[in-house]
């Protein structure tokens, strides 16, 4: 892997109160990578992708974008945080899809990808419904560009919500456990959608405990333990030969989907 | 039909213009009040969900005395307190602003709870495009906070529209003071205080229906 560095951790540590709960995160990801993260439930993915998106602050470390750091400037030295607006900006060259999709419930399939194009891009009305339509008949949504949120399934809101994420042109996308809101027949449908945008060069940083895809699709399997990476590598690497008793035992979990399983 | 000097109806078309000039100052001054209550409500509501700690204690604080006073009392001090300092108000107007300034508060209070209750995931979803503050709130959430604080708005209106009546008290001839005009010329106590209660009870109830109309043209905001 010779492409550039896209996004860059470095000792990134957060605490909530007396809690910390990332102890020092070093992690690449590489211009075209899907990386994902695995782990259990408080082991700090979803925390360590909500400082990448901003929608927490770390509190230690770097998080680089583009060289870029996430969330402050250096003047003289000294840290300063970033204004609003300058944080917002930094946003919008990151795409985020969240577990619960989040769409917006007073705006339709096509307005939900809309907002972001003609405000924070400034695109006019007639290129951005053209952008949205594009995007939508790509995650297969076309015909239902007009309906309102509640008039779709999780799975069909989800595809909506990842074309809302990717229809900005992130730098990078993130995926927050896309699929844990879902009823097990409609996670296909978003994992298919996930995989295509990976075939096309989408940079991905995906959190999932689906492992299957994390083992197909993934260049590079981080697994956390505990807010610290405690292996990364390849999935053959990571699935073939977990290191410690804690990764066998995470994935002895899955219902004996890798062999070895403890 | 005759219409013979001394029945109700005779009284009552006799002094048509002075009442309908009564309810056209009924419906303006609601309408007037509603429209500032509203807009300065949606200010001040977003100030006590978003502001600075400063402001915001400001804005509750006159959030709190202005459901602490009678309507009434807040009509007389906005008439003859302001008068005192040699500002002079129009009764029409200083019943306005008295109105208005009380309605505020409640938009204001009802808006944060509107606000509020807009689920967390919204305001995410909204950073993770990379919206600016003051585009989040216009394009994401204050249009999910208005669909949820329209039964009380509704209500509010009701409240001012019936609250116009003590504008009377200030000599603003609304429709209750032109019927009370009227019932001193001729008795007619009991017909004309009927006619008026009639009367805002239609006011009232189309208010209400238009705020049931709203609520269903905007339904599908759900989650």
């Amino acid at each position: 892997m010779s492409e550039q560095v896209l996004l860059a951790a470095r000792g990134v540590r957060k605490s909530f109160g007396e809690v910390e709960v990332l102890k020092g995160i070093d992690l690449d990801v590489r211009q075209g990578q899907v990386v994902s993260l695995i782990g259990a439930s408080g082991s700090g993915k979803t925390t360590f992708l909500r400082c990448v998106n901003l929608l927490e602050e770390h509190d230690h470390g770097d998080i680089l974008l583009d060289g870029d750091p996430i969330g402050y400037r250096v003047e003289g030295g000294r840290r300063r945080r970033l204004s609003e607006a300058k944080v917002s900006a930094q946003r919008a060259r990151i795409g985020m899809v969240f577990q619960s999709f989040n769409l917006f419930p007073h705006l339709t399939a096509e307005g939900n990808v809309m907002l972001g194009l003609t405000k924070v891009l400034g695109k006019g009305k007639a290129e951005a419904k053209d952008i949205a339509g594009q995007w939508l008949d790509r995650v297969g949504l076309g015909e239902r560009r007009g309906y309102y949120p509640y008039q779709l399934s999780g799975g069909q809101q989800q595809r909506v919500a990842i074309a809302r994420a990717v229809a900005m042109q992130p730098r990078l996308l993130l995926f927050d456990e896309v699929t844990s809101a879902l009823d097990p027949e409609l996670v296909s449908e978003v994992l298919g959608v996930m995989q295509k945008l990976a075939e096309s060069g989408m940079t991905m940083l995906v959190v999932s405990h689906e492992m299957l895809f994390v083992r197909d699709v993934s260049h590079h399997v981080v697994f956390m333990d505990g807010g610290r990476v405690a292996q990364a590598g390849t999935p053959q690497e990571v699935f073939g030969n977990p290191e410690s008793e804690r990764l066998r035992g995470f994935l002895g979990r899955f219902h004996g989907l890798f062999g070895q399983a403890a | 039909m005759e219409l013979e000097p001394g029945t109700f109806l005779f009284d009552a078309w006799t002094a048509r213009y002075a009442l309908l000039n009564g309810l056209r100052v009924t419906i303006t001054s609601s309408v007037f009040s509603i429209v500032l209550a509203s807009l300065a409500g949606l200010i001040l509501g977003i100030v006590l969900s978003y502001a600075w700690w400063p402001l915001r204690l400001l804005v509750r604080l006159y959030v709190d005395v202005m459901r602490g006073i009678p309507v009434l009392v807040l009509i007389l001090f906005t008439y003859y307190g302001l008068a005192l300092f040699r500002i002079n108000v129009p009764p029409y107007w200083a019943g306005v602003i008295a109105l208005a300034a009380f309605a505020t508060a409640h938009v204001a209070e009802n808006l944060r709870g509107a606000v509020q209750s807009v689920p967390a995931g919204q305001m995410e979803a909204a950073k993770a495009i990379g919206l600016t503050f003051p585009k989040r709130l216009w394009y994401v959430i204050v249009p999910q906070a208005i669909r949820r604080m329209l039964p009380p708005w509704v209500n509010t209106c009701l409240e001012i529209v019936k609250g116009t009546t003590l504008l009377s008290v200030i000599g603003v001839v609304e429709l209750l003071l032109a019927n009370q005009q009227v019932i001193a010329r001729n008795y007619m106590v009991v017909e004309f205080y009927l006619m008026s209660a009639v009367i805002y009870l239609v006011l009232n109830f189309s208010i209400a229906q238009l705020g049931a109309l709203l609520e269903r043209r905007f339904s599908y905001i759900r989650y």
